[in-house]
């Protein structure tokens, strides 16, 4: 449904700045209905990367193709049209304040030269959809950020899509609200058979809701795939930003990462080590989770005690297909949200208040 | 002293004048201004359409509008207002210097409103497939239009303002009375009478104008 090929972007030196290769040759496809994830560190170009997916930004070279139409090619009328069939959700929501919540939902459907009974139907129909059947007169500034975003799904579905991109949709609102949207999307890609790209810097967003996965790091994508292969890789960029399980400081003795699938079970590796060997063993980092319905994680271990058998004892695990390996400092990088980006929406500046301070009025 | 039965129907003339004046003169302006305000945010670089030769040009014309005293200008486009109106005596003559000192003022104000509008929302709109026009249309207008509202209201204010000082020559009003009477009679009365009256329109229209722009502005 949506095909990226080798799409790089560069915005060209301005006064004062060098130019910045925002996205660096990525080459993605996102199945039909496939619900797929684009993660990375603040500046990795994953928000230039959605937005080229609908031509917002256009791409210095490569092509973007969506529901089989080549959009690189068209001419500016045709990316207009097409740009219907994918529906956008913004961080900031993007709601009109001057318009109600039908208002705003009608909006595309009155760029779209809809009829004003069919509008009408259609803004209901929606509303109902997103739960929110009884705010078809209240403002934007009367909702709450879960309820503007809720308006912002309608309105994002109302021209009829077949993609939907969510950029950092859920960045703004608290974790309640995330799930109520997060729930949204689940429930409109399952009822409305859409294809979703998803754009985000929380990873737990990322395993709640995603199929698929790429990590973006300085442009380019550095990892991905399905989720349940990514989390069943032991050596997986992506996995260690989904589940991480970085060496912690102060971490002493033999450090141990396990990584947990249901074909590979913790419990094999902490007999052998507790059971057999005798050894001290401690769950020092990691987490577990269930992603897509099934069971994933990664554990770091700490092994006190070892007198030499402790290697002959993890290649023995490997062998029988448990997935363990040593640890050291340093080998996993730094997860994604802990530290960075916490984008807690702007303030909606009233825009009439500067005016209201008139200046001087000229003699 | 005891003149003002007299004095009275031609206050209420004068007052009549002012606003005939400004009134017709405000409407000119918001025809003109406005979409000279449009056309100054959309061409400005890294805005909806960029085209920094048109930009330039228009920030000029409007700057030199700006930075001319209105008394100098009421003078330089006489020439103007004879070609329109055919004289430049009298309240209609004023309106053509007070069209055109108020369009660059109102035009920088729409200016600056318009680019309060949050990008976001012109890009959600772009996004949906709108063109252009939908966004002046349907995004930057609407959404602005409280801060439009409020920046009518500072011109009008500025209007009323300027056709005082057209009165100095011969342009009629309350300006004109005030000078005629208050100025070269020496009749102080007349003067504070017109001050008053100025102060009560300006008030109530700068009233008007909040309320209004508040009651727009749904936050």
């Amino acid at each position: 449904m949506i095909e990226l090929n080798d799409v790089r972007k560069v915005f060209p030196a301005r006064r004062g700045a060098a130019e910045v290769t925002a996205v660096d040759g990525v080459t993605l496809s996102v199945a039909d209905g496939e619900f797929a994830g684009v993660v990375g560190p603040s500046g990795s170009g994953k928000s230039t990367l959605a937005r080229m997916v609908n031509l917002l930004e256009r791409p210095t070279s490569g092509s973007v193709v969506v529901d089989g139409q080549v959009l690189t090619d068209l001419d500016d009328d045709g990316v207009r049209r097409a740009r219907r069939t994918v529906g956008m959700v913004f961080q900031h929501f993007n709601l009109l304040d001057s318009r109600t919540a039908a208002g705003n939902v009608e909006h595309p459907l009155e760029l779209a030269g809809v009829g004003k009974a069919e509008r009408r139907r259609r803004v209901a129909e929606l509303l109902d959809l997103v739960g929110l059947g009884d705010r078809h007169a209240s403002r934007p500034a009367q909702l709450s950020g879960g309820q503007k975003q809720r308006v912002a799904v309608a309105r994002a579905l109302a021209a009829r899509p077949k993609v939907l991109l969510c950029d950092e949709a859920t960045s703004a609102l608290d974790p309640a609200s995330t799930a109520g949207v997060l729930d949204l999307l689940r429930q409109v890609r399952a009822e409305l058979g859409l294809t979703v790209l998803l754009i985000t810097h929380e990873m737990a967003v990322v395993r709640a809701v995603c199929d698929s996965a790429v990590l973006l790091d300085s442009g380019r994508v550095v990892d991905g795939g399905p989720l349940t292969e990514v989390l069943s890789r032991p050596h997986s960029p992506l996995a260690a930003q989904l589940l991480p399980a970085p060496v912690v400081a102060g971490a002493t003795g033999d450090l141990v990462r396990v990584t947990v699938t249901e074909a590979a079970p913790e419990g094999r590796v902490l007999r052998t080590l507790a059971g057999e060997l005798g050894l001290d063993v401690e769950v020092v980092g990691g987490s577990v989770e269930t992603v897509a319905g099934r069971r994933f994680g990664r554990l770091l271990l700490q092994v006190t005690g070892d007198d030499g058998r402790l290697d002959a004892a993890l290649q023995r695990l490997r062998d029988g297909g448990s997935l363990v390996e040593r640890a050291v400092p340093g080998d996993e990088p730094e997860p994604i949200d802990e530290h960075d980006e916490p984008e807690t929406g702007e303030p909606d500046r009233p825009a009439v208040r500067s005016l209201l301070d008139a200046p001087e009025v000229q003699r | 002293m005891n003149d003002w039965d007299r004095i009275a129907p031609q206050l209420a003339e004068a007052t009549w004048d002012t606003l005939y004046m400004v009134g017709v003169s405000t409407v000119l302006t918001v025809l003109i201004g406005v979409p000279l305000g449009v056309l100054l945010t959309v061409t400005a670089p890294g805005a909806l359409s960029p085209q920094p030769l048109v930009h330039r040009v228009l920030g000029l014309v409007v700057n030199l509008g700006r930075s001319l005293p209105f008394i100098i200008l009421l003078v330089l486009v006489a020439p103007v207002t004879r070609e329109i109106v055919g004289t430049t005596i009298g309240s209609t003559a004023t309106i053509v210097p007070l069209t055109i000192g108020a369009v660059p003022f109102l035009a920088r104000l729409v200016e600056t409103s318009l680019r309060e509008v949050s990008p976001g929302k012109v890009e959600a709109t772009l996004a949906m497939g709108g063109r252009r026009r939908d966004v002046v249309r349907t995004v930057l207008l609407p959404e602005a239009l409280p801060s439009l509202v409020a920046g009518v209201t500072v011109t009008v204010v500025a209007l009323i303002s300027y056709s005082a000082m057209a009165g100095a020559i011969g342009g009629g009003g309350l300006g004109d009375f005030a000078i005629r009477y208050g100025y070269q009679q020496f009749r102080t009365d007349i003067t504070v009478a017109t001050v008053v009256l100025l102060l009560v329109v300006v008030q109530l229209l700068q009233w008007t104008g909040d309320r209004w722009s508040r009651r727009l502005a749904h936050a």
